[in-house]
């Protein structure tokens, strides 16, 4: 459906009852905005757009000079690929864009920069067993590419183990 | 794939004039894992083999009925899909991907998700604290076997990064047709919005809200402890908004009956008379019947069976009941002879 006032697509749809005479109203994002309607919310991507290299204005004066690198160096997910999609490559990404992954954060959390809350229980030790498992996952990776089905096996049971080596 | 006869949310639970479920999510991914999305087949693998494999205790009846869902028919997908125990992306998706149900079907656990877990819980009614509990159960249960991905700083780490915090959202789907009928909706929205809420339609975001049933959940998820979330939406946000539609209810029976009565008596009429019936039809015209039991004007017809036939009409479930309904068409037939059957009584 299409917006009242323009040709894009119509995110908000209303039916308005005033003296028992019925009216719609159909509305896209930007005319929506304008009036006052509420938008569904914005998408990380279009907050990515929002700023093209710019300084967030979370960064430190030390970060602000550091430039996010084009890639994960753990997953490889590139700065480019997550601005398309907005879903990042793997945990690591976080620290790897993080200038600008902090900006997009505190936008979308309504200034927010900080977990409070519970953590994992076993949180101890989970940084050291959380990167030996990426080892592991990409020693098994090669294991059956190259069709080493015995070290695989092994390389799968010293994963399994790992999660209860507390 | 063994599903419960019936949904235990066609329950009729508290405040149940306005409030039909109350919904807990948390998203959660597991630690030295590539996200979903990035990951290999393999390693997607490896995820469902860990999750499905951690033990879990007496609470859960000592584990989830798992269906992988590569070995689901479309149908079956959308008998999830209507229950609320998948999200329609899980369903389109073509990823190794499997979902967990315990015995009530009121907790279900997607694995591999955009996510890698998306626990959820589902109960009829102003149900919040129970809902919380049971989805924070599971995840305490798993967290003992299987570490998250989780910093310091930004708390349990997501896919999307607008999900990163306590990873949890809060969600009740609301009945409000007085605030719709009154005009009060747009004042509601634009609170709701200051309240960095997000109220979405029957079918998700950016939809209009079919039969003035509306989701409302929370945007915010960093910053605050998920204790502070749940009390703010069982204390403060939903007795609010609850408070302001049973006003509404009573505004429009004041200044407005013949206006009421006309919504609840016409539906009640068609939906007796009608022999082809779509599922979006027969969702508006049963929502105004259900306006019209709280508002006591149909006495003859439970609450119960409103909700029962709400879920009912919906193509999967009413393929279920009804063989014959092999496509739209006959579906329609189908549904209208349901509809007029169930009415009747
Ligand atoms: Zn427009
Ligand atoms: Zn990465």
């Amino acid at each position: 459906m299409k917006c009242d006032h323009c040709d894009k697509p119509a995110v908000v749809h209303e039916v308005v009852i005033k003296g028992g005479v019925t009216s719609e109203v159909h509305l896209c994002a930007e005319h929506a905005a304008q009036k006052g309607y509420q938008v569904p919310p914005v998408p990380v991507t279009q907050l990515l757009a929002q700023f093209t290299g710019q300084v967030p204005s979370i960064a430190t004066p030390q970060s602000r000079k550091a430039a996010a690198p084009a890639r994960c160096p753990v997953c490889g997910l590139g700065f480019a690929e997550f601005r398309q999609t907005g879903v990042l490559g793997c945990p690591g990404c976080y620290d790897a864009f993080m200038p600008q992954i902090g900006a997009v954060i505190e936008r979308a959390q309504a200034g927010a920069v900080s977990h409070v809350g519970r953590a994992p229980v076993r949180l101890e030790g989970l940084a050291d067993r959380a990167a030996m498992r990426s080892k592991l996952l990409q020693e098994l990776e090669t294991a059956v590419t190259t069709e080493q089905y015995e070290r695989a096996a092994s390389l799968r049971d010293r994963l399994k183990n790992l999660g209860e080596e507390t | 794939m063994r599903l419960r006869e019936e949904s235990s949310t066609v329950q009729v639970g508290p405040e149940a004039d306005v409030v039909m479920s109350s919904r807990i999510r948390l998203a959660r991914n597991l630690a030295g894992f590539p996200f979903v999305g990035r990951a290999s087949d393999a390693q997607r693998h490896e995820v469902l083999q860990m999750v499905t494999r951690a033990p879990l205790g007496q609470a859960f009846g000592g584990g989830l009925t798992w269906v992988n869902m590569a070995q689901t028919t479309p149908q079956e997908r959308q008998l999830l899909v209507e229950r609320h125990l998948v999200s329609r992306h899980f369903a389109d998706s073509t990823v190794p991907r499997t979902v967990g149900v315990d015995a009530e079907e009121t907790l279900s656990v997607m694995v591999n998700e955009e996510d890698h877990l998306r626990i959820q819980t589902i109960l009829p009614g102003a149900r919040l604290d129970h809902a919380f509990e049971r989805a924070r159960l599971f995840d305490q249960e798993i967290e003992s076997s299987i570490d998250f991905a989780f910093s310091a700083r930004w708390g349990y780490l997501t896919a999307c990064p607008t999900n990163v915090g306590c990873g949890v959202r809060v969600g009740v789907m609301l009945h409000l047709p007085g605030l719709r009928y009154t005009g009060e909706m747009e004042r509601v929205k634009r609170a709701a919005k200051d309240m960095h809420l997000a109220m979405r339609g029957f079918y998700g975001e950016g939809t209009e809200a079919v039969g003035n049933f509306y989701q409302v959940s929370n945007q915010l998820t960093l910053g605050f402890s998920e204790d502070d979330l749940l009390r703010r939406f069982t204390q403060e946000t939903v007795p609010q908004l609850v408070e302001y539609e049973r006003t509404a209810r009573r505004m429009l029976v004041e200044s407005n009956r013949p206006l009421l009565e006309d919504k609840v008596f016409r539906a009640a009429a068609t939906l007796r008379a009608a022999r082809l019936l779509g599922s979006e039809e027969a969702t508006k015209l049963l929502a105004n019947i259900r306006l019209g039991i709280c508002m006591e004007l149909i006495p003859d017809v439970s609450l119960e069976l409103v909700q029962r036939l709400l879920l009912q009409v919906q193509p999967a479930h009413l393929a279920r009941i009804d063989a014959t309904a092999t496509d739209d068409d006959k579906g329609r037939i189908a549904r209208a002879a349901l509809v007029r059957r169930a009415l009747r009584a």
